[in-house]
């Protein structure tokens, strides 16, 4: 039954499961990612960081979350 | 003496810009950052870790308060990946100065200059402050100004040689004719060529490889720093006539 309030989606080029309904702040409370330290693209646009709480998550919705690390 | 180093209207302390990969970790980075007196790191756009959600950042390091963050699209073989990176970069905290670095050859890791102009006229647009990485080529460099690069950043050797300034010359002709700064970036081996950089008239260095793959890379972040800064003063104070033969330092009267 649970499981029927789920839906799939693809983070980071992973399957990946999450309740349905989920915002993209929440997604990022549940992985322990800071707001301020990423950004998020969701089916190939970027998300307004302003909006996080407002943009729902749909099924098959391709997610890619990124941060800044060490490189030249 | 008045100096400033000046980027895209930012004034920075050190002409110095390090890049934050390779080290053995964070500790590392933030240590050797700290040991080149650098204010201006570059940093990369990768995915989050989605399966540690203990992994620590490199803004717990580095704080890009502190230190300005640059961010780079190093890996990007053409100008939609650059393009999508740079605006993700802008999207995590306000970026808008950026590097730009398209690559075109996995051995050698030379510039696509086609995509990188490409790219560099759209950032423009989009208000970017676009520093490039190219080739060392006159005619590339003054159409990047030409269309708005913030500064021009010729490669010195290829991307983690360690080679050294290859072409003097083009590095010179390229610092004469441009207004935006020029910064060496990529083929830097050891802290002379930081100097000779510097001596050339460059106005900036940018080094990754050179320090971290060093045995001791704090200590070569500390070398990197000097010898900017010696090169630099060179540079102003303006080198003495190359004679062909020997000119004694002591005066010949009064010989005993």
């Amino acid at each position: 039954m649970n499981n029927l309030k789920k839906i799939k989606i693809q983070l980071n080029g992973k399957r990946y499961q999450i309740k349905k309904g989920c915002s993209l702040k929440e997604l990022l409370r549940i992985l322990k990612k800071n707001n301020n330290k990423v950004a998020i693209e969701m089916n190939g646009e970027i998300a307004d960081k302003k909006k996080y709480n407002k943009i729902f998550l749909k099924k098959s919705d391709k997610i890619e979350i990124v941060q800044f690390i060490g490189g030249g | 003496m008045k100096d400033d180093f000046i980027i895209a209207k930012k004034k920075f302390i050190s002409r110095l810009i390090v890049g934050t990969g390779k080290y053995k970790n964070f500790q590392q980075t933030a240590d050797a950052i700290k040991a080149s007196g650098t204010d201006m790191v570059t940093v990369a756009v990768r995915r989050v870790n989605i399966t540690d959600k203990k992994e620590p950042t490199l803004m717990d390091y580095i704080d890009p308060k502190e230190i300005t963050y640059l961010p780079n699209t190093a890996g990007c073989y053409n100008s939609h990946d650059a393009l999508r990176t740079l605006r993700l970069a802008r999207e995590m905290g306000g970026w808008k100065l950026v590097k730009l670095e398209v690559l075109g050859d996995k051995k050698t890791l030379y510039p696509n200059m086609i995509e990188t102009i490409k790219s560099t006229e759209i950032l423009v647009k989009e208000g970017f402050k676009v520093m490039v990485y190219c080739i060392d080529d006159p005619i590339m460099s003054k159409k990047l100004e030409d269309i708005g690069a913030s500064a021009i950043m010729p490669l010195a050797a290829p991307i983690g040689s360690g080679l050294g300034i290859q072409n003097k010359i083009n590095i010179k002709i390229i610092k004469k004719q441009s207004k935006v700064p020029v910064i060496v970036d990529a083929g830097v081996g050891e802290a002379s060529d930081a100097t000779i950089a510097m001596e050339l008239g460059c106005d900036g260095v940018l080094i990754n490889s050179a320090i971290a793959e060093a045995k001791n890379p704090l200590l070569m972040a500390e070398a990197m720093k000097f010898a900017v800064i010696a090169g630099r003063k060179s540079y102003l104070a303006g080198r003495m006539k190359k004679r062909e033969f020997g000119n004694a330092s002591s005066p010949k009267n009064n010989l005993i």
